[in-house]
């Protein structure tokens, strides 16, 4: 016996351009409503939360501030995935990248030139970070390109000794003097610190170059020979081989810049936010990681990534606020996340397929021999 | 072979009427009042161009799309069928063009997936001795505990009827089967579907290759742009070149035989040749042979006995075991395809998928692929997109490629007009040497008299053109020469004077 309706998917011959903006908003109002479900069981009004939330985040500058502090690591990070990822390079690395840049620029701002004029300092330690984010991805890239060792695991794996890195760093030689026994460095003297646009807590130059990287990758990916190389071999390695093009130098330079982009994000993080190095998690705090579904969510498009790196940063914004403002705790926000994902990724089938509602006749039944 | 006839079936309702079936897709109207119908005993062709709706039209059938109009009648009775289980449940099997099964699992694994009585534990166990029984009695062997990467198509695509002869599938469509098929393998199949009517089973034989109609079906049908335009006709009452109108829509004027032109200097000559494949051993032994300007050397031979690693290595892709290569004299034995390309050296591969295009990518940048460094397309490190867009749209315009514009991705093109693109790209470099390698394989008959007349056209043009084709007549119709490639060697070189289907056929199978 089977019911007298049902659905069924039809790919669909084009793509309609109105539907990219609506399956989004109609999947994030889906979210919002399955989550309404987990405020409620918490004894919370789902529409306090949201509402107070809202208004907070996109209604104050400190709520908007902090939008803008989450997403510039990510949209850095993401820029530079785009690129790996569009030739087919999987570096799931950029967590690592991105401490090793923090690591880089906190050496070079207490121990190297911690006198020199933040002119001239602060240039170079996101030189430094950008050079240390790529030298991380150096051994997978080599790995990769000679040996043909999956890049998925070394990438991978390199964030764990990037932790154990920075921790060690941390509990041993360049702990601090003035931290009360936690395990940091000193904080980085003020010329090194990454100036703010005023009256809010945003560290515009890593901002200007989060912008500025996303536009590049497009620039490098859509006008230039070396990223025709790129999308030619992540779309037809084989064919990319027969017309002559180095495998092993288009591996190399994706992973080394989205390396290196990722160092970026690791100096603003340093120099911009924490002021010294902290523990490993609260530097990076899974921005390296996040910044795949950024990349992916802008389905490998540069440019998208403004939006997407937003999107994201407001995603972890609200949910600091849900724990700070409502006590809800962090496996509720995590659930939140989640749920608003998990239907933007659904919601992709419905751009490619449409769904309709069939009903079958009464005599239709037992068609069977 | 001659057809057997089955048992008369007089009395019985068709196996399957399909009536006024509709379809449409957002701009096309795949299907457009199509009749069909199906008798017990038969194999009816349903023969057309590539985007004729062959496929769509059985795919309706078998619970994959639903039409928009028309109905279905199974044995005389109306039928609605919601997926293809309904379809199974009705005793109807398709082989896809592209198979279903799992690489990674064995024959007799994939077996079970497919047979629900086979139940939850071991259920390949179960099947085994069934595939053994049923693979003996059609003749269609296979070891059932080979993983299916293992096999080779031939062997995967018996898998796959298999699949359907165990749930006892009376209604049985094959879309396109013999395009992966060797000579042999393709001989077999006939076969086994001249068996399975026979028995009383209707089979319904999609296909774009006349000769295959005549071979194996007893009646065909013709699609063109989503219509019938020959329903059901017995193919003992039509010849080829009414179908082939049929299925075109235009007389296909048979090409002036080329008289063997005046010949140049040699452009290609290989020596002592020889060359591992992909599992190490040896595939092409001590050849040699030259190819002159304005000639077309055409090499025939079962598919399997070195052309490809021959070509492989001519084109710089596989490294040689011994021997060399010259291109105007030049020693290039094992430098790089780049390296080649820029000697002059073109290549329409044997393998689109593989070294064909980016489907990802648009026309325009599938057709720069080879071009793409030349400064005239360069601003230093950006590319010029301007002389990109015009050059593009020149070859668009020259090859007759048929895409809305040149920003529209290469894998939404069809076979035919991904051929074009291939062609348009490799003889824009306006090579010296053309290695072309079963460049008509799988394209329908409009797209093949296109890219024949082409070569035909490079050859005046003076390019040497080195032609790999399993296409007898392709072989003979184009070719100034012909070698014969058996086991690796070249067992024999005719000129196109002497060269007639049964010398060259006794040459290539001769053990």
């Amino acid at each position: 016996m089977r019911l007298p309706f049902g659905l069924r998917l039809e790919r669909r011959l084009e793509e309609e351009g109105w539907l990219k903006l609506a399956v989004p908003i109609c999947s994030i109002v889906l979210a919002l409503a399955l989550a309404s479900g987990v405020f409620a069981a918490h004894g919370l009004n789902p529409a306090l939360v949201y509402g107070t939330v809202f208004s907070r985040l996109l209604g104050t500058h400190t709520g908007l501030a902090f939008l803008v502090i989450k997403s510039i690591p990510l949209l850095l990070c993401a820029a530079g995935l785009v690129l790996a990822f569009r030739a087919r390079v999987w570096n799931i690395g950029a967590e690592g990248q991105l401490l090793l840049g923090s690591v880089a620029a906190a050496g070079l701002a207490l121990f190297v030139l911690p006198d020199a004029p933040a002119c001239l300092l602060i240039p170079l330690m996101f030189l430094a970070g950008f050079l240390a984010g790529a030298a991380w991805a150096l051994l997978p890239a080599v790995l990769k390109a000679k040996l043909n060792v999956d890049e998925v695991i070394t990438t991978l794996m390199m964030n764990y000794i990037a932790y154990k890195l920075v921790e060690y760093l941390i509990y041993g030689p360049w702990r601090g003097k003035a931290t009360w026994g936690f395990p940091f460095t000193d904080i980085i003297p003020a010329n090194a610190q990454l100036p703010l646009i005023p009256g809010t807590s945003i560290h515009w130059p890593t901002l200007l170059l989060a912008l500025a990287a996303a536009g590049a990758m497009f620039v490098l990916l859509e006008r230039t020979s070396l990223g025709y190389e790129v999308k030619v071999y992540g779309g037809n390695p084989d064919l990319a081989r027969a017309v002559g093009m180095r495998p092993g130098k288009i591996i190399l330079i994706c992973m080394l810049i989205s390396g290196g982009l990722a160092g970026l994000a690791g100096v603003g993080e340093l120099a911009g936010v924490h002021k010294r190095l902290k523990y490993p998690w609260t530097i990076s705090g899974g921005y390296g990681f996040t910044a795949i579904i950024v990349a992916w969510l802008a389905r490998l498009n540069p440019l998208a990534c403004v939006l997407t790196a937003t999107f994201m940063g407001a995603l972890l914004a609200a949910g600091s606020m849900m724990r700070a403002s409502f006590n809800v705790p962090y496996a509720s926000v995590s659930v939140f996340n989640g749920l608003i994902l998990l239907c933007l990724v659904a919601g992709e089938v419905l751009l490619r397929y449409r769904v309709k509602l069939v009903f079958y006749r009464r005599e239709e039944e037992g068609a069977g021999p | 072979m001659a057809p057997e006839k089955a048992p008369a079936q007089l009395g019985r309702p068709p196996l399957v009427r399909m009536i006024g079936i509709t379809k449409r897709f957002p701009g096309v109207v795949a299907n457009d009042r199509v009749d069909f119908e199906l008798r017990a005993g038969e194999v009816h062709a349903l023969l057309g161009e590539n985007g004729a709706g062959k496929t769509t039209l059985m795919n309706i059938l078998y619970g994959l799309y639903r039409p928009d109009e028309g109905r279905i009648l199974v044995e005389g009775r109306e039928v609605h069928i919601r997926g293809p289980r309904d379809a199974i449940e009705l005793g109807i099997g398709m082989v896809h063009q592209h198979f279903r099964l799992v690489p990674t699992l064995t024959v007799a694994e994939n077996i079970a997936l497919s047979l629900r009585e086979a139940g939850f534990f071991l259920p390949a166990k179960k099947v085994e001795p069934l595939i053994e029984e049923v693979a003996n009695y059609y003749g269609l062997e296979v070891d059932p505990g080979a993983h299916i990467w293992q096999l080779s198509v031939g062997e995967r695509q018996r898998v796959e009827i298999l699949k359907l002869l165990i749930r006892d599938a009376r209604i049985l469509i094959l879309d396109e089967p013999t395009t992966v098929l060797t000579p042999k393998e393709r001989d077999e199949l006939f076969k086994v579907m001249r068996k399975l009517a026979y028995e009383g089973r209707g089979i319904v034989f999609i296909t774009h290759k006349l000769d295959e109609v005549f071979r194996v079906a007893d009646r065909v049908t013709v699609l063109r742009k989503g219509r019938v335009v020959a329903s059901s006709l017995p193919t003992s009452s039509v010849t080829p070149a009414q179908l082939a109108r049929l299925m075109v829509g235009y007389e296909l004027k048979p090409r002036p035989r080329m008289h063997p032109g005046r010949l140049g200097r040699v452009v290609l000559e290989v020596r002592e040749l020889s060359a591992l494949n992909d599992r190490g051993f040896m595939a092409v032994k001590g050849v040699s042979f030259q190819v002159r300007k304005g000639e077309i050397f055409g090499i025939a031979g079962v598919a399997g006995n070195g052309q490809r690693e021959l070509v492989e290595v001519i084109v710089g892709l596989r490294k040689p075991a011994s021997g060399r290569v010259l291109i105007d004299g030049v020693d290039v034995t094992g430098r790089s395809p780049a390296h080649l390309a820029s000697m002059g050296v073109a290549f329409i591969p044997e393998d689109r998928a593989r070294y064909g295009v980016v489907p990802d990518l648009s026309v325009a940048e599938n057709l720069i692929l080879r071009v793409y460094r030349e400064r005239r397309f360069r601003h230093g490190l950006f590319l010029d997109l301007q002389a990109v867009r015009e050059w593009s749209e020149k070859l668009v315009a020259e090859f007759g490629i048929a895409t809305p514009d040149v920003d529209t991705p290469a894998g939404s093109l069809s076979g035919g007009n991904v051929q074009r693109l291939i062609l348009a790209r490799e003889l824009s470099t306006r090579p010296r040497l053309l290695v072309a390698s079963h460049p008509t394989h799988g394209l329908d008959v409009a797209a093949t008299e296109y890219i024949r007349s082409l070569l035909l056209e490079q050859k005046e043009k003076g390019v040497a053109i080195l032609l790999v084709s399993e296409d007898l007549d392709e072989i003979m119709e184009l070719s100034d020469r012909i070698a014969v490639m058996r086991e690796g060697r070249i067992v024999g070189v005719l000129g196109a004077a002497e060269a007639d289907l049964e010398t060259i056929g006794l040459m290539m199978s001769k053990g």
